[in-house]
């Protein structure tokens, strides 16, 4: 192993070059930290003027000069935002959480099953079915929203938990997205299950429902964000105040005649808080579900 | 080599062997099984999906003002009064010249974003959560945010204040259309919105693109930086950029959040569908002229939906699955 001549000519020039090559990605990872950094942060600001607007008084947000946090923190902005009568703020967050919850509770039942019997239960016309379903995948739902507008409203369902829910629930995509999950599901599975006497109905709840709750979490969670942050169809169908749900009720704050700052930003810290806490506990399943959502064909 | 076609005959025999083991009910049970799985969702599919369309068509042959059974069948007068109504042609253009600007925009963003969070090491959970977060919030909160505090055209918005520590004059940047500064704050609020979605797309599909290729590539005498990234990494994100851009479109086609709160009072910059939204529920509740405009719009969408997959080469792998 003693060092001859030609070996260490031969090492000799790749070691210059290496170095250089280290240098250089020091260089490019300190840039490539850099630009990372500038994007969050600039991704942050949003962020920071909210808590910051929630928490100061008007004449500190309007104030000559730029201030940078509130002198003194002022969290009465937050009972005086429900104690302002010309919005019904807590109404609003009751109708949205309701919602939410309903929607997605609704659209994982309806949606899996449907998913489930199109990938899984052997139909001769099931292909057909399959295409009537993707044909709505063409037609976004916002363009529908005057049709879908004046059928509910020959329902009655105008101002209504009725009216705000069911209409939604029927979501092509997100049944397209389970019968594509089903058709991976290991079909050894439900074999064992229906062997052991179990009908289509029984295998599903009882095997495979539990062996597939990260999937269901992951549309869940997706779905509850979805339905918290709809605005257009909670705008046509809440025409009563008291059907309002959140993001009507902040829409109507950047229209009234009276802009109280700290009350507008107040709630919309609100609006977003129970959203990222979601995010902070749920964000595995989040992102896995964004994942699977953008896993099309 | 052997076994994998064992193991493929042997899982092909399963298959066909497969419906034998539950025939106690035989093809009628499973019928009913299908039926009662997808019963209740293709109900609800036809009663709010399907009867919608179909009565949107109707009415956009009728005369239906404050009416939605309407009598007088007026032929194609809807869709030419839409066609020849200069605000809905507007808000066409309009809409066609956002998705044409804000697609690539947010595409290249959340691209560059994800090949950022891909290559760093440390708080790599943290920076990806940071781009990410935005996507929890709801377009209404952000315009609030963006028109109260950001861009609020007054002494005290983020923006003047930024832009005044330069020297530069309040602009008022909703409130005037000309210059359209608008067309910033629109843009830079979906930016923020939707980049860290797509980001998590192309972060997902980053780590799929096996390590031996980038060897390959070096070995060929690529060098890392511009050309990895422009002869390995871009090609093999190709389905996925295809897919985003796609979404990417047909999220902009739906813009109206941002639209309808941020030039609330405004004649500007109105996308179609607040224009469908002032047209069948405003003051006059056209019906007949809102359909109508609806149709048209659908037929727009589709048409680009498709043209753009004819052209990226989508919508071929949709079967095979």
């Amino acid at each position: 192993m003693t060092t001859t001549a030609p070996p260490i000519k031969d090492t000799g020039s790749p070691i210059p070059k290496a170095r250089k090559v280290r240098r250089g990605s020091v260089v490019s990872s300190a840039g490539l930290y850099f630009a990372t950094g500038i994007a969050a942060f600039l991704f942050l600001v949003p962020f920071y003027l909210i808590v910051r607007n929630a928490l100061s008084t008007d004449a500190e947000i309007t104030g000559e000069n730029w201030k940078f946090f509130p002198t003194d923190i002022q969290w009465g902005n937050f009972s005086e935002l429900f104690d302002d009568p010309t919005v019904p703020y807590a109404t609003s967050l009751w109708n949205s959480a309701v919602v939410g919850v309903l929607h997605t509770v609704g659209t994982l039942l309806v949606c899996s099953l449907a998913g489930y019997g199109l990938a899984r239960i052997p139909y001769k016309h099931a292909n057909k079915i399959f295409y009537v379903v993707l044909v709505t995948l063409m037609v976004p739902a916002a363009v529908t929203f005057v049709p879908s507008f004046v059928l509910v409203s020959s329902l009655g369902w105008v101002s209504s938990f009725r009216g705000l829910i069911i209409p939604g629930l029927f979501s092509g995509f997100t049944c397209f997205l389970f019968r594509q999950y089903f058709l991976g599901f290991p079909k050894e599975l439900e074999e064992a299950a229906r062997v052991d006497g179990l009908s289509y109905w029984g295998a599903y709840w009882r095997v495979v429902v539990p062996n597939s709750l990260n999937f269901f979490a992951a549309i869940a969670t997706i779905t509850f964000i979805s339905g918290w942050n709809a605005f257009l169809w909670p705008l046509v169908i809440g025409q009563d105040q008291e059907a309002w749900t959140v993001q009507v009720a902040l829409s109507s704050y950047m229209t009234n005649q009276t802009v109280n700052f700290h009350l507008i930003f107040m709630a919309t810290a609100v609006s977003i808080l129970p959203l990222v806490l979601v995010f902070l506990f749920l964000q595995r399943w989040l992102v896995q579900g964004v994942a699977q959502t953008g896993i099309k064909g | 080599m052997s076994t994998t076609t064992t193991h493929g005959v042997a899982k092909g025999r399963a298959a066909e062997e497969t419906p034998a083991v539950p025939r106690r009910r035989g093809v009628r049970g499973r019928t009913l099984n299908f039926w009662l799985f997808t019963g209740p969702f293709l109900i609800g599919l036809a009663v709010f999906v399907y009867i919608p369309i179909g009565w949107s068509a109707y009415l956009s042959f009728f005369e239906a003002r404050y009416t939605v059974t309407p009598s007088t069948f007026v032929g194609f007068d809807n869709y030419a009064y839409m066609l020849t109504n200069e605000k809905f042609t507007d808000a066409l253009v309009t809409f066609t010249v956002f998705a044409a600007i804000v697609v690539p925009i947010t595409w290249a963003l959340s691209l560059g974003l994800a090949l950022m969070v891909h290559r760093i090491r440390f708080m790599k959970a943290f920076f990806r959560s940071v781009f990410f977060l935005p996507t929890a919030v709801s377009f209404v909160a952000a315009s609030l945010i963006w028109k109260m505090s950001i861009f609020s055209g007054v002494r005290f918005g983020l923006a003047n204040t930024v832009l005044s520590w330069f020297g530069i004059d309040n602009i008022a940047w909703l409130a005037n259309p000309d210059p359209p500064w608008y067309w910033l704050v629109i843009l830079t609020v979906r930016l923020w919105l939707q980049a860290g979605f797509y980001m998590i797309l192309f972060l997902a599909a980053l780590q799929n693109i096996p390590q031996e290729l980038y060897e390959a590539a070096a070995i060929d005498g690529a060098k890392p930086g511009w050309q990895t990234l422009r002869y390995v990494t871009l090609p093999q994100l190709r389905a996925t950029s295809t897919a985003v851009i796609l979404l990417l479109l047909v999220a902009a086609y739906q813009a109206f959040d941002e639209f309808f709160n941020l030039l609330a009072k405004t004649t500007w910059g109105r996308p179609p569908l607040v224009e469908l939204y002032y047209t069948a529920l405003g003051e006059n509740q056209d019906y007949g002229a809102g359909s109508a405009g609806a149709m048209i719009l659908t037929l727009l969408i589709c048409v680009v939906t498709l043209l753009q997959g004819k052209i990226m080469g989508f919508g071929r792998g949709e079967e095979s699955k």
